[in-house]
């Protein structure tokens, strides 16, 4: 991955020292007659305060490997290295502090809420036992001052009185109020409308910039990882089949599958063109 | 085709009726693709179904009528016998193509029989080998596999079931095709496949006209040859996809034109901001025009008066702004920084 820095003159040498790592991580699963690889053999860096895309389309292995970094499923074969510890085989009190600071906000805002929870409920659970009710209000309203809600509407609200848009903040602002070192969405926004999937990774954007939060943004849509990512890597069969920064690899694109990919997305006003010619 | 006046309400528990599709008139001319864009929630569904002469309790047609080749289907469900009146249209007029359609394939029948169950509702008589011919014959028109129809639904892959669905949705050559959301879950190649087969269809001349709804505007941009735009229940802009995609005269259709994101080197440098707010509770909208608490230009007469459709050359429009500045586009910086 180094090499695809030499482009990059903005990297700062100390952000060269990943903040979560894959080194050659393999998974198969069994299926009747053999087993099936979704994940072969990959490495991948994830550099503080940098938005990484991971691009392909479904069943390209995407989710499982994000699975596995988020330690949700175990690795057949490979290191998963966090801050340069291992942290492949961590258990117990480890695993659930390497929990908090790994988060992660999922596709579904609409079945990822517990409805008879208002999003102060749902915000607070989490807590319960740690913080004292003065801190934790103050939390709550910088967590979700952080993804644009006013904390006096949003906190008395039940999940069904937001919009889909709305409940993916919520979603971020609570993984957030952990503190966390690395914010992992998958497919995040693809459930949402345009206009508000733009807000949405408006947000992002946000807290890369004022938190430096490390993120992995996975999506099958180049579009938004071309708006959002600082680097990409492409994904195929489980296989890496390109990677480098985000104006490299979509701009100037070397493999074959990700030049497929491009060509295939619709593209607003290009797709007019070719209709009419 | 042409749907005029269609006002669909879903009746609430508390007795006042939420008006989700409102005065609506849609015109699809003789081959041609129209795209209905919205957000979630602005009515794009309810209309189809209004459309599809499917509206179910709670949801009921109070008005609108459908001239489809000369013919005027009285389109309310509001009578008893409305159901029975409206059950001969169905599929073999106007034919909807259901969000998620892929997935309510049975997985214990072949595709075959899946086939024959469509026809056979239609015709009580058509045999299996009737109905297995019809389809075999038009999947080879579209140059796709015939071994397709020996097989389960599990045995195919996404991109397939779709078209699959789509094929047996027009075997009854409908004149209209409704297509709910038919790419949303597909990959982009998977798309791209299935927006050629709908070129084709309508070019083969297998439906008279197709409506396709969905809040992708890349692929409608792709797809369609006119676009009318959806806004809390009413149709905000309408016009040929070419002028509404370089030309857009409403705010909101400039939004969300706005808020696509391409992989282009645009798209790299810009900012977006979206449209801030959510749609309006359609039980209790906005007075005026009801894009006005949202909207960047909003005027004084936007809030009170609600705006009239202009017609500026087969574009049609309603909006205090445009009518105020004549074929101005609505200005990007608008919605974007």
């Amino acid at each position: 991955m180094t090499a695809t820095y030499s482009q990059g003159s903005a990297v700062e040498p100390e952000a060269k020292v990943p903040v979560l790592s894959a080194i050659n991580v393999v998974k198969e699963f069994r299926v009747a007659g053999g087993h099936i690889t979704a994940v072969d053999n990959v490495s991948v860096d994830f550099h503080a305060g940098k938005v990484l895309a991971v691009v392909g389309e479904s069943g390209s292995g995407k989710s499982t490997l994000a699975r596995m970094l988020l330690r949700l499923m175990p690795v057949t074969s490979g290191t998963i290295k966090y801050l340069g510890k291992d942290v492949t085989k961590i258990r117990g009190g480890e695993l659930r502090s390497y929990w908090r600071d790994v988060q992660a906000v999922f596709q579904d805002p609409f079945s990822s809420f517990n409805q008879f929870f208002t999003v102060g409920q749902t915000l607070r659970r989490r807590m319960s036992s740690k913080q004292g009710d003065e801190t934790l209000d103050e939390l709550i309203e910088r967590c979700l001052g952080y993804v644009g809600l006013k904390p006096g509407d949003a906190v008395n609200k039940y999940p069904h009185q937001l919009s889909g848009g709305q409940r993916q903040r919520v979603m971020i602002a609570r993984a957030l109020m952990m503190n966390p070192k690395v914010l992992l969405a998958d497919e995040a926004t693809s459930m949402l409308d345009a206009s508000l999937r733009v807000s949405a990774l408006n947000v992002l954007q946000d807290l890369r910039d004022r938190l430096g939060l490390t993120v992995l943004f996975i999506t099958h849509d180049i579009g938004q990882a071309c708006y959002l990512a600082d680097e990409v890597v492409v994904m195929e069969n489980g296989l890496v089949v390109e990677r480098g920064v985000t104006d490299e690899v979509i701009f100037n694109p070397q493999n074959a599958y990700t030049k497929r990919l491009l060509a295939d997305v619709p593209d607003l006003k290009g797709s007019l063109k070719k209709r009419n010619s | 085709m042409r749907a005029s006046n269609v006002t669909a309400v879903y009746a609430a528990d508390t007795g006042q009726d939420v008006p989700a599709v409102d005065n609506v008139t849609l015109e699809v001319p003789e081959g041609q693709i129209v795209g209905l864009a919205g957000e979630s929630g602005c009515g794009k569904t309810t209309l189809g179904n209004a459309l599809a002469l499917i509206a179910n309790p709670p949801l009921y047609t109070i008005a609108g009528s459908m001239e489809i080749d000369g013919q005027i289907i009285d389109m309310t469900t509001l009578t008893r016998d409305s159901n029975a009146l409206h059950r001969p249209y169905r599929g073999a007029t106007v034919s909807l193509l259901p969000q998620g359609a892929m997935n309510a394939i049975s997985p214990t029948l072949r595709i075959r029989d899946l086939v024959h169950d469509v026809m056979s509702a239609h015709d009580k008589n058509v045999t299996k080998a009737e109905a297995m011919d019809r389809a075999s014959d038009r999947l080879k028109m579209l140059s796709m596999p015939t071994r397709v129809l020996d097989q389960y639904a599990h045995q195919l892959s996404g991109g397939m079931k779709q078209r699959m669905v789509t094929v047996i949705s027009t075997l009854l050559d409908p004149k209209l095709l409704i297509a709910d959301e038919p790419t949303s879950a597909l990959d982009v190649s998977s798309q791209k496949q299935l927006i050629e087969m709908l070129l084709q269809m309508v070019e083969m001349k297998i439906m008279r006209g197709v409506i396709f709804i969905t809040h992708d505007l890349p692929v409608l941009s792709m797809v369609t040859d006119r676009l009318a735009i959806m806004y809390a229940g009413k149709i905000v802009e309408n016009g040929l996809t070419e002028d509404l995609v370089h030309n857009a005269r409403h705010p909101y259709t400039s939004a969300l034109l706005n808020a696509v994101l391409d992989p282009t080197e645009e798209t790299r440098t810009k900012h977006v901001l979206g449209i801030p707010g959510s749609p309006p509770n359609l039980g209790n909208p906005p007075t005026g025009c009801r894009f006005h608490p949202r909207c960047p230009l909003a005027m004084d007469e936007c809030v009170t008066k609600e705006p009239a459709f202009l017609d500026e050359n087969n574009h049609q429009v309603a909006c205090w702004w445009a009518e105020k500045n004549p074929g101005v586009t609505v200005p990007m910086e608008v919605s974007a920084v």
